[in-house]
């Protein structure tokens, strides 16, 4: 296995600013990993050799020519299918955008191109982002390179098994209710949330409007540090991002890899263990926050009450904002057109394209969604929903005033079979038990792994949370207990992903 | 589509019925730009040139405010005797149609910028009636869908559609009324005047085009009967598609002894939308739909909240013009009109035409007699506004000037006049090209005044007699002779003087 591929996103920028390694050949590098186990893994629904190999090509023309470059320029990148490309398919992994190829680019993506950031495709989700296993995805699951049987997390399990695959450095994936820190969990990854409105949705394909946030995906914290002030800044195309500055995300992972977390409070949230949660997660769970004890960090639990009406929240506000999000896929514009045989009216074809295009997932949180909105219920559910929201906030607020950061399991178990859950939707949900109130409040969050489950070998995630725009806090706890982490194992966790099939050398 | 409709006598219907009307006006603005995103806004582009991510609905796009609009609704709001909302919020109102793009109108539901507010409007008579408003709010435009191969432009029928979204996303404010109650027989009276007076305030305001034929303005009416006995409003209808302001006077009328008759037969008023038809001045059931239609109101997520402070509040209503009804008022004391003289200046539509022909150097009654008595006349004939005659008020400022220096007499004005309508150029151009300067030299005068005298001996010798008044059929010959280019008075002493 190249050594390019099992890189940090750090140590290739450097390599490439240097000239050491061009970056074409780290580009090429990654597109020959993701020809070899790609099959296998099924991380990408597009891979875009030619346009990947040109801003390679690119950024090793602007270095040669002396340019100032970007701290990340000329490092690959997977794209979570959810972001729009221009000139490049995006399917939201729905059949109902199959073949549709955007004319103009997510603010997120045009970020990344004018860093120098090789967009290597378009990454493998469940359908419009509803899911926890990417097996809601219209073209087949994502496996888990840990265990090609278990799924990969969820909606973003093609960015974080991209990541674990060693087919891309970096990843960008979106989190609605945990979907960037619940497929990292699950694949030994680091995922991050930033606060609500940090980074741009524009051109993000809507599932959940007040929910929905992209976010830097690594396989180191340094990495996402990186990615996330590339990708993060207000933005005026998007009315909800925040006119204010980046946190210093970057210098904090730096200055936390120094291993001291002296005068940092970390407090526990204490709904967020006992039933349901696999023993050897608690126990992995408890294993970092004894970590962070030793490395300074002061210790309390703290109680959240509203966190245990979240769930219920979660699955009557992002089903409401999804059935109006998703009613403008009507055939009309773009995407697949069924029934236009010149005897159906345009509502027909609408119908008969909706029924033919969204996946049984979709359609159930559309119903959902739609009957919470409707007249006569609203106050009952989607009203209720809301203020749920704002008691979940002030849990958080109330937390916030006593400690620096909150800490968890990322999600109550470790990755699950694929098709265990998918007769089960309530069990499905339950994997975003943990991630969902930071959706719902909007503050910050993270997923970094906490080493392998006891009982079953694979990775389990710890999640941080922090408040609006204190970003950095968790990058700075994150950073310092990643060190002793791999410390104590010896080596970086990931290095424990097994050798895929066919990528053998 | 024709319905043939029992209908009840107007009269009857008043005798039984008391009339409540609720009338929905969306106005256009004229920003440059479309509510939610950067597209023109410009009436009457090629299809779809006027498009982008954001009022395509694609797929990632977001709304983003235009704060121009927000300033333009709050303008009416205040003008409009309205409350401006410390805090509002969009809404979405979620429905199915191919020509809305998202299948979602970004509106504004239970938190509108401005409510609370009234409208004093002026009847035929002169008399003032309040019509008390609701809200108005902000939202936006649908597409247009042009419906192919239908006999009627209907979708009923037709073959296939097209869409045009150049107007999906243009900012429209939708002003709606409370139950308007105790007009009587005048209700169809009331709504065309407050639909005039509406028009006319959103003219001085420069926020819109106001132009109901393009759409810019568009009436909805809503209509129901109550029996002189009953405590509770009728089932209303809302008919659409009401496109000038005499149609709203007969939409409203018609669905009064429509209703009226539906009543009396021991029928019942279905609760629907009606389309009005322009050229049989009936209405007919738009869309039937087996359920009402629920709209799933939700809090817009995509935008965030509106708190105009109120400095700005205020400092837009000093931005505030004189207000039609303002400007009324000081016309009146300025230029000592009578009560009457006002209305038919007001229903002419000619209060800033005469206003401006003033500032141009006319006396308020040249003014007036040209634009009220002359030209709403030529206006009717050839079908157009007043203010849409290609005429300025500073050329008919010129041409009473001719007049007033004896350049031109009143008949060879009005030809002045045709031919500016005409488009044959300035009025100078026109008397230049058209030879329509008085004959104002004496010695050509006098020598047709000769030849006339010879040719009608017998007058000639009357006048010679002191009979003055036999010189009117010289005056006529010469007026002949000269092609009317004539100044009669002078004519006449040259006739005196003569013969004397
Ligand atoms: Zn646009």
């Amino acid at each position: 296995m190249s050594d390019l591929i099992r890189s940090t996103a750090a140590e290739l920028a450097a390599r490439i600013a240097s000239r050491e390694v061009s970056a074409v050949e780290v580009t090429q590098a990654h597109l020959d990993r993701i020809g070899e186990v790609d099959g296998a893994v099924n991380a990408f629904l597009h891979v875009d050799t030619e346009g990947a190999l040109k801003a390679a090509r690119e950024v090793d023309d602007d270095i040669a020519a002396g340019a100032h470059v970007g701290p990340l320029a000329g490092v690959p990148i997977a794209l979570k299918d959810v972001l729009t490309t221009e000139g490049v398919p995006t399917t939201v992994g729905s059949k109902i955008l199959e073949g549709w190829v955007p004319p103009y680019d997510a603010t997120v993506t045009r970020r990344l191109k004018e860093a120098g950031v090789v967009i290597l495709g378009k990454t493998n989700m469940d359908e419009f982002a509803m899911g926890s296993s990417t097996e809601n995805s219209a073209y087949g699951p994502t496996r888990n390179p840990w265990d090609l049987d278990r799924i990969p997390g969820g909606s973003g399990g093609g960015s974080a098994a991209a990541l674990a695959a060693f087919e891309a450095p970096l990843s960008i994936g979106t989190d609605t209710g945990g979907s960037i820190r619940q497929p990292g969990a699950v694949t030994g990854t680091v995922g991050v949330k930033p606060t609500y409105g940090g980074v741009s949705r524009y051109g993000l394909v809507a599932f959940s409007s007040s929910l929905d946030q992209a976010g830097p995906c690594a396989r180191t914290v340094l990495d996402a540090a990186l990615l996330h002030e590339v990708i993060a800044g207000y933005d005026p195309m998007d009315s909800t991002s925040i006119n204010a500055p980046v946190p210093p995300v970057v210098a904090a992972a730096r200055e936390g890899a120094n291993g001291d977390l002296s005068g940092v409070r970390v407090g526990v949230v204490t709904q967020f263990s006992g039933e349901g949660y696999q023993p050897g997660v608690l126990r992995s769970f408890e294993a970092a926050v004894a970590q962070l004890k030793q490395l300074g960090a002061e210790i309390v639990e703290v109680s959240c009450p509203s966190f245990d009406y979240a769930l219920p929240a979660y699955y009557l506000i992002a089903p409401s904002e999804a059935s109006s999000n998703l009613a403008r896929f009507d055939a009309m514009r773009y995407g697949i057109r069924v029934g236009d045989d010149s005897t159906r009216s345009a509502e027909e074809v609408m119908s008969l394209t909706r029924e033919a295009g969204f996946g049984p997932e979709v359609k159930r949180r559309i119903m959902i969604g739609t009957y919470a909105l409707s007249s006569g219920y609203y106050d009952a559910y989607y009203g209720s929903a809301q203020k749920v929201r704002t008691l979940i906030s002030r849990d958080f607020e109330a937390a916030f005033a006593t400690v620096d950061v909150l800490v968890s399991p990322t999600t109550p178990t470790t990755a699950f079979r694929i098709g265990e859950r998918t007769g089960d939707p309530l069990a499905m949900y339950k994997a975003d038990l943990c991630t969902i109130p930071a959706n719902l409040a909007g503050n910050a969050a993270m997923s970094l792994p906490s080493g392998l489950s006891d009982e079953d070998g694979l990775p389990v995630g710890l999640q941080l949370m922090a408040p609006a725009l204190q970003d950095h806090r968790m990058y700075r706890v994150a950073a310092a207990y990643e060190v002793a982490r791999d410390a104590a194992a010896g080596a970086p966790l990931i290095q424990g992903v097994p050798q895929l099939a066919g990528a053998a050398r | 589509m024709t319905s043939v409709y029992e209908l009840m006598d107007y009269a009857e219907v008043i005798e039984r019925f008391d009339p409540v009307l609720g009338l929905e006006v969306h106005v256009e603005l004229h920003t440059n730009t479309k509510m939610f995103c950067g597209c023109a806004n410009v009436f009457g582009g090629e299809p779809n040139t006027q498009v982008c991510p954001t009022c395509l609905g694609m797929p990632g796009a977001l709304p983003t405010l235009n704060g121009k609009a927000v300033e333009s609704a709050i303008r009416i709001g205040l003008a409009l005797n309205c409350e401006i909302a410390e805090w509002c919020r969009f809404a979405r109102k979620n429905y199915f149609y191919p020509d809305m793009p998202k299948n979602f109108q970004t509106s504004q539901y239970d938190e509108p910028i401005a409510f609370n507010g009234f409208l004093d409007v002026t009847l035929d008579d002169g008399s003032l009636f309040r019509v008390e408003i609701e809200r108005a709010h902000m939202e936006e435009d649908t597409g247009k869908s042009l419906h192919v191969g239908g006999s009627d432009g209907r979708i009923h029928g037709a073959e296939h559609s097209l869409l045009d979204y150049n107007r999906a996303g243009v900012p429209l404010i939708e002003i709606v009324t409370k139950p308007i109650e105790g007009t009587g027989e005048r209700a169809p009276e009331v709504a065309r005047a407050y639909v005039t007076a509406l028009r006319d305030l959103l003219k001085a305001l420069d926020v819109s085009d106001v132009r109901m034929d393009q759409g810019s303005l568009r009436c909805d009416a809503n209509v129901s009967l109550m029996a002189k006995d009953a405590t509770e409003f009728g089932t209303r209808t809302e008919t659409k598609n009401v496109n000038s302001l005499r149609s709203v006077e007969r939409a409203v009328r018609f669905e009064m002894t429509r209703q009226a008759a539906i009543l009396v037969a021991g029928g019942k008023i279905t609760q629907e939308t009606r389309h009005f038809d322009e050229s049989t001045g009936s209405t007919s059931p738009g869309r039937t739909k087996e359920t009402a239609e629920d709209y799933r109101y939700f809090p817009e997520p995509d935008l965030t909240p509106i708190a105009p402070s109120r400095e700005w509040v205020e400092e837009l209503r000093g931005t505030l013009p004189e207000l039609p009804w303002e400007r009324r008022k000081r016309v009146q004391d300025e230029w000592s009109l009578t009560d009457a003289e006002l209305r038919d200046l007001v229903n002419a539509g000619a209060v800033d035409l005469v206003a401006a022909t003033v500032d141009a150097g006319a006396t308020p009654a040249e003014a007036r007699s040209w634009w009220v008595a002359y030209l709403t006349k030529e206006a009717n004939n050839r079908g157009v506004e007043l203010s849409e005659l290609a005429i300025t008020p500073a050329q008919i400022a010129t041409v009473i000037g001719l007049v007033n220096s004896g350049e031109l007499t009143n008949k060879l004005a009005r030809e002045v006049v045709t031919g500016v309508l005409e488009g044959e150029g300035e009025p100078e151009a026109v008397i230049e090209a058209r030879g329509l300067k008085v004959v104002s030299d004496d010695s050509a005068l006098e020598k047709a005044v000769d030849e006339a005298l010879a040719a009608q001996p017998d007058v000639a010798a009357k006048i010679r007699d002191g009979k003055v008044a036999a010189a009117g059929a010289i005056v006529g010959a010469v007026m002949k002779a000269t092609k009317g280019q004539a100044d009669a008075k002078r004519v006449r002493e040259l006739i005196i003087a003569r013969c004397s």
